[in-house]
């Protein structure tokens, strides 16, 4: 059961990895429009 | 019509007069979640000396002031609202969008905190709910509360910041807002299990703490993004207006073309119009012909044709060729400005339900607050471990949010679907009357007919065909003017070639009677059938029996007649399925018209109208609405909005129909920009649904607390379940609310067709 001494502390410390990655997409505008990126398939605008 | 301007009715909306002296700015306020934030808000502008008018809206969260520019500015109307902590900045200034958009992104942060620390606070929380008495180890037990505490600091500083922020406000101002009892149940049980962690050793809660902020930020922000979506109808309108023109200096002698801004546009100025770009402001066509798109503006779906001479307005979108265009108003005072500045007022004004709404709400808190203090110091003395919960329960379970939100969302939702369609509620109390109408009367025979004779059907002597009756009488007409003229040349216009073969001399016109010219040098006559008969003897009673209800125009020569053209004054597209629409809602239609009696008599029996009065003065008009409502009646009024002021205003509702009259001088509680009859029929099936959804929601919210409250206190409910019990009901009303938008697939210029552009004929 020891592990867990190494474990829940490790985990603490992915959350906030994952929350740093999330603040990074977050912060590059990815979540502004969710649909654009898809409409701009269709259009031929080249 | 020289009504003095700019008043303010009692209900807080403002009349859409005529501009003052005074301007007007729409503020979007940022962090209104309640009613009282509302009232707070408005009196602390209102005190602002220079400010006339101030007006938010719960459901829009934007502030309309009108102020004196001499006595007050922008800047202290906003310190004035940042001073009991909100943030505002005006709606169409450059940085507003930016602004929104940083906060949004602000908002997903926050959820993605919580949520994602209440996903790993359940984990370590787990344990501790399986765990047999004894099964884990002390220090085990430590080391999973110390990381849920780890986790959930970052929810409740961060995540649910604005919440306390909020609260903190409200305690300041001495009042109890919205988020009182929820910030004050978060932080004691925040407190206590970090308490029960570090000091003492007993029961956390941290996981119903991280999911409580996690379900409560999560419905926030999908009733921001409802709000947006309901005002969006509304924010597309604003955005129609095109910033920069391309102004033509030296047109005619030269093309070449420097861009402005729109808004610096003056009366007299030419600008060029390229095709795909949207017509900066009201005015005329100087030069080109194209197609252009108005149906946000007008709610016609056709585009309309323009060419030299047509009037253009602003945000319509040029569609097919450039045209030179000259301005005949400035941006500020441009139709679309208008229209804008009405619906804005109509999505701020408050329905009779709101104010309810409103009033129970501050009562309704101090009580939870009461409560949930008698509830910890009853299950103190009965059972301690279980006054916390049991206290907490109740800060978080009840939601005045959905009692607020009841109304607000579902009529901004309902008008912006209006607003799509091109029907603008300019008072917000005209939803509710119209959704309670038991009679409509039309003021006006031309909001029914069209006002202009057409074809209705054509009878021929053996030998002619229909077709070639209609050339040839077109052709024979072509020398006179009058409505009966225009209405053969339009019906005959497809087969126009079919009488192109005869010569045609000597046409003269006789006035009253018709016209008389030789055909290969045969003498004709076109015109009324006694002026046919002199010529080509009695008629045959056949071609004759439409007489009663048609205006005939009899077509004959020397040698007998050729037929009989039927006419009659048009009902607009849709009017019969209006009244019949009216009549299967349960709303009694009648006519009370000025006109003269055959007219009116005509227009009522094409549709079917069983109530017609004619030759009415508006005093008559007055007296017949008085008697309606003395019987118990709820009278709408459809009329142009701006003659029989007094009876619109007798009326419970007013509903102007046409885009005839100048909107800024419309007396009317909605105006249909398209005319359309449908739309009328449209207008009152959305405003019946808005109030079915409006009641359906408040019977909920408050069936919803009625259960709640009980089973908090009784104990019987844990943290974590009121936290979703909260978040769910207000969701439900914001769902609910939604139902009133107009369905995505509905909306978007895709459903103007082009080919559809021209007039049908006859």
């Amino acid at each position: 059961m020891d592990i867990l001494y190494l474990l829940v502390p490790l985990s603490v410390v992915l959350v906030l990895l994952i929350g740093a990655l999330f603040w990074w997409s977050l912060s590059s505008g990815q979540f502004d429009d969710v649909e654009e990126a898809g409409r701009r398939i269709l259009e031929d605008d080249d | 019509m020289s009504e003095p301007a700019a008043t303010v009715a009692p209900d807080g909306a403002c009349a859409p007069a005529a501009p003052t002296p005074a301007t007007e700015v729409v503020l979007a306020v940022e962090g209104i979640h309640c009613a009282s934030c509302v009232q707070l808000i408005e009196m602390q502008v209102a005190a602002v000396p220079g400010v006339a008018a101030v007006d938010v809206g719960l459901a829009s969260h934007r502030a309309r002031v009108r102020f004196d520019p001499a006595r007050a500015d922008l800047a202290g109307i906003t310190a004035a609202i940042a001073r009991v902590g909100y943030r505002a900045w005006p709606v169409l200034a450059a940085g507003a969008s930016r602004e929104r958009a940083r906060a949004r992104r602000m908002a997903l942060w926050r959820l993605f905190v919580a949520g994602f620390s209440m996903m790993q606070v359940m984990m370590y929380a787990t344990p501790a709910y399986l765990a047999i008495e004894g099964e884990m180890e002390a220090d085990i037990a430590k080391l999973l509360n110390i990381a849920s505490f780890v986790l959930t600091v970052p929810v409740i500083f961060y995540s649910a910041a604005p919440l306390f922020a909020n609260a903190w406000r409200d305690l300041r101002l001495r009042r109890v807002g919205m988020d009182v009892p929820a910030s004050l149940g978060l932080l004691v049980t925040f407190l206590a299990s970090a308490w029960n962690t570090f000091v003492d050793s007993g029961p956390v809660y941290y996981d119903s703490v991280a999911m409580f902020v996690f379900f409560l930020l999560g419905a926030r922000h999908l009733e921001q993004a409802a709000r947006e979506r309901s005002g969006a109808a509304v924010e597309e309108l604003a955005r129609l207006q095109p910033a920069r023109a391309n102004l033509l200096p030296d047109w005619p002698r030269s093309m070449r073309a420097h861009e402005v801004a729109a808004a610096d546009l003056a009366p007299g100025d030419r600008v060029l119009v390229r095709a795909g770009e949207a017509v900066p402001a009201d005015g005329r066509v100087c030069e080109g012909r194209s197609l252009n798109d108005e149906a946000l503006i007008s709610g016609e779906s056709r585009p309309a044709a323009k060419a030299p001479g047509s009037a253009v307005t602003g945000g319509a979108v040029n569609l097919v060729a450039p045209l030179v265009v000259e301005v005949g108003a400035a941006a500020a005072d441009s139709r679309l400005a208008q229209v804008v500045r009405l619906v804005d007022a109509a999505a701020n004004a408050k329905p009779h339900w709101t104010l309810v709404a409103d009033r129970y709400a501050a009562r309704f808190l101090w009580a939870i607050l009461a409560l949930a203090l008698a509830a910890a110091a009853g299950w103190s003395l009965a059972d301690p471990a279980r006054a916390l919960p049991a206290a907490v329960a109740i800060l978080i379970v009840t939601c005045p949010c959905a009692l607020s939100l009841a109304a607000p969302l579902a009529f901004s939702a309902a008008i912006g679907n209006l607003a799509t369609r091109g029907m603008l509620t300019v008072r917000g109390h005209a939803l509710e009357a119209l959704a309670g109408a038991t009679h409509m009367v039309f003021d006006k025979t031309g909001t029914l007919t069209t006002g202009r004779m057409r074809v209705a059907g054509v009878d021929c002597a053996p030998g002619a065909g229909e077709a070639y009756l209609l050339a040839l009488a077109a052709r024979l007409e072509s020398v006179a003017v009058h409505p009966v003229a225009q209405a053969i040349a339009m019906a005959a216009a497809p087969h126009a070639q079919l009488a192109q073969h005869h010569a045609i001399a000597q046409a003269r016109e006789v006035p009253g009677a018709g016209v008389e010219a030789h055909v290969d040098g045969v003498p004709y006559r076109v015109g009324s059938p006694a002026f046919v008969a002199q010529l080509a003897g009695p008629a045959p009673a056949a071609l004759l029996r439409h007489g009663g209800s048609r205006t005939l125009a009899a077509v004959g020569s020397a040698a007998g007649w050729l037929g009989v053209i039927g006419l009659e004054d048009g009902v607009r597209p849709g009017a019969r399925a209006l009244v019949a629409a009216l009549d299967a809602a349960g709303v009694a239609v009648s006519l009370a018209s000025g006109d003269r009696a055959p007219a009116v008599a005509a227009a009522a029996q094409t549709l079917g109208v069983e109530q017609a009065q004619a030759g009415m003065s508006p005093d008559a008009k007055r007296a017949y609405v008085a008697s309606l409502q003395a019987a118990g009646a709820s009278v709408a009024m459809v009329g142009d909005g701006v003659n029989d002021a007094p009876v619109l205003a007798l009326a419970q509702v007013s509903i102007a129909i046409g885009s005839g009259a100048p909107l800024a001088q419309t007396r009317a509680d909605m105006v249909l920009m398209s005319g359309a009859p449908a739309d009328l029929a449209h207008a009152v099936d959305t405003a019946r649904r808005t109030v079915r959804v409006v009641r359906q929601n408040i019977a909920w919210a408050a069936l919803y607390n009625l259960i709640a409250i009980p089973l908090a206190a009784s104990g019987a409910m844990t943290p974590w379940m009121a936290g979703l019990g909260m978040a769910a009901s207000s969701l439900i009303v914001v769902a609910n609310s939604l139902r009133l938008m107009p369905s995505r697939r509905a909306r978007g210029p895709a459903a103007a067709a082009p080919s559809a552009a021209l007039p049908a004929a006859a």
